[in-house]
């Protein structure tokens, strides 16, 4: 589905990603982990083309993405869970979600969408009027994987979808992630709760330094020793 | 997006309302009630109205800071002047050039400054202002330093009027249009918006455009009522005069700038009786104003029939409109 291939990218002449290649099947939970600076981030925003790559390729659905504009990879069906949740704080929750549908015109279809989003998130449900600034840290994750959702993407962005959450949470929103994945959508997962993401991801590549060091099925990787040693505590 | 059902019985209520204002201020001009000074005060308000609500559209809803509004009100009175006085139009058409020439120039100044964010677009349109008053102040053509005498005072009042209410119309159509959502999602995350497919650079620019064409308009009505433009009318204190009408109403409140436009004319007339401690009393209001309401007068909400049955029912907090 995503095939990405060697991406170069620079911050100045910080040389942030080196020949860079992953490549996402459909219908998979694929797990980018590494530290922090690693370039985690920096790939996923090269992908929804926020950044651009000075050589290499993304190819998306056989269609090459390198070069075409932040707003047309949405409307070709990949969205993204930034970082951070950046949801648009003095906009309600409902507001939020539309936004997420921004792109698209099936009024009838972003209805029904929008009443999936709310039979998943009640809590949204309950605080739809709410403005999405006041939500607490957890409720703002589910509104930004909402508003993901109402693009209705065929592949999903996921950055640190974990961050500076409860442990309970944390739980959760990797339950969630799987259950998105299990009807139908395709997550291209970004995190630094390496054994959280391996234990949901079917395969997963360890990022150093804007490089790839290690890929693989996630089961396995969560055995190999180097991974153990540097991202699983041991 | 957001339904807005709009009933006739509702529209026709504030057609009525408009039309009433209209005459009764109308009636006060000709029978003498409302003197000269009066009047001067009251295009100098609707003036206000017109840059104020255009600049909120830049700074409060797109959330880009300019400080250069008053350079697109220059244009747009010079460009006005210039059909009337020199090319012998009629004042409609100084009117549509002072409005199409403002909003090329948002266009041209607006595709590469928009790059820029916070502080440094704000020296950017800065020095833009500054860069058409001094061009304006070596243009023999248009007088110089000592600018245009004797310009003919089209402004009249039905004009005017008019065109404060189409500019309010105008901007909060825009606003809660589907146009609006994007523009207010650029303001509130641009990262995200681009996330959600919204064309960022596009609508910055957009409502830098809609901007400048208002700030124009405003510059054409001016011209034509005050006899004389020169350079130094629109320096860039000029431009602070409008952003403190739009800091103090609200940054994203139409209805605040408004009402910040119509507050501030009437306390510059106040003041003028006390001439020497004019400006004191002028920023310590300000001060005062800002210390108890940090957020403008409204803050980012807007004022319309919907608060009013809210305060009448007597459910209070925060109100949001759609």
């Amino acid at each position: 589905m995503l095939q990405v291939k060697d991406i170069e990218v620079y911050y100045g002449a910080i040389h942030a990603l080196k020949k860079l290649s992953i490549e996402v099947e459909q219908g998979t939970i694929v797990t980018l982990i590494g530290a922090n600076g690693a370039g985690k981030t920096t790939t996923l925003k090269t992908i929804s083309g926020l950044l651009r790559s000075k050589s290499g390729s993304i190819t998306f659905n056989n269609t090459d993405i390198t070069k075409v504009a932040p707003e047309k990879i949405v409307d070709m069906g990949i969205s993204q869970v930034p970082e951070g949740r950046r949801v648009f704080p003095t906009m309600t929750v409902l507001e939020n979600l539309e936004m997420g549908a921004y792109l698209r015109k099936d009024k009838k279809a972003i209805d029904d969408d929008m009443d999936n989003i709310f039979t998943r998130f009640p809590r949204l449900k309950e605080r739809r009027k709410q403005l999405a600034g006041t939500l607490s840290g957890g409720e703002q994750q589910m509104l930004a994987i909402g508003r993901a959702l109402m693009a209705r993407p065929q592949l999903m962005l996921m950055d640190e979808p974990s961050m500076g959450l409860a442990p309970l949470l944390v739980k959760e929103i990797f339950e969630i992630v799987k259950d998105i994945n299990a009807k139908g959508t395709t997550i291209l997962l970004v995190e630094q709760n390496a054994k959280m993401a391996l234990s949901i991801a079917h395969k997963a590549y360890v990022i150093e330094t804007g490089e790839i060091v290690l890929e693989g099925n996630a089961a396995d990787l969560m055995k190999s020793d180097e991974v153990k040693k540097a991202y699983l505590g041991g | 997006m957001h339904e807005k059902k709009v009933t006739w019985g509702r529209a026709l209520i504030e057609i009525a309302i408009l039309v009433a204002l209209f005459t009764l201020v109308q009636y006060f001009i000709t029978t003498g009630l409302l003197n000269r000074y009066y009047q001067i005060n009251l295009t100098v308000m609707c003036i206000n109205i017109i840059l104020a609500v255009s600049l909120n559209i830049i700074n409060g809803f797109t959330g880009q800071l300019s400080l250069g509004h008053a350079g697109f009100m220059a244009i747009g009175a010079y460009a006005s002047v210039i059909m009337t006085t020199m090319l012998d139009q009629p004042f409609i058409i100084g009117i549509l050039a002072a409005c199409v020439i403002a909003a090329l120039a948002g266009f041209i100044i607006g595709v590469p400054t928009l790059r820029l964010k916070g502080d440094y677009l704000a020296i950017a349109t800065l020095a833009f202002g500054e860069i058409i008053r001094v061009v304006l102040q070596n243009i023999d053509y248009v007088g110089g330093p000592a600018g245009i005498v004797g310009i003919p005072k089209l402004t009249t009042w039905p004009l005017l009027f008019g065109a404060t209410i189409i500019t309010i119309v105008v901007i909060v159509n825009i606003i809660n249009s589907s146009y609006g959502r994007a523009i207010i999602s650029v303001r509130e995350d641009e990262i995200a918006a681009e996330l959600m497919g919204v064309n960022t650079t596009k609508y910055k620019v957009l409502g830098f455009v809609v901007g400048a064409l208002f700030a124009g308009l405003a510059g054409a009505m001016y011209a034509h009522y005050f006899y004389i433009i020169k350079p130094e009318t629109f320096n860039f204190l000029k431009s602070f005069d409008i952003l403190v009408i739009v800091v103090l109403g609200g940054l994203g409140s139409t209805t605040g700038a408004v009402i910040a436009a119509v507050f501030i004319t009437l306390l510059n007339a106040f003041l003028q009786k006390y001439a020497a401690v004019r400006m004191i009393l002028y920023a310590l209001t300000l001060i005062i104003v800002m210390i108890y309401r940090p957020q403008g007068l409204m803050g980012n909400k807007e004022l319309s029939r919907k608060t009013f049955s809210r305060i009448w029912s007597g459910k209070n907090g925060p109100v949001r409109n759609k």
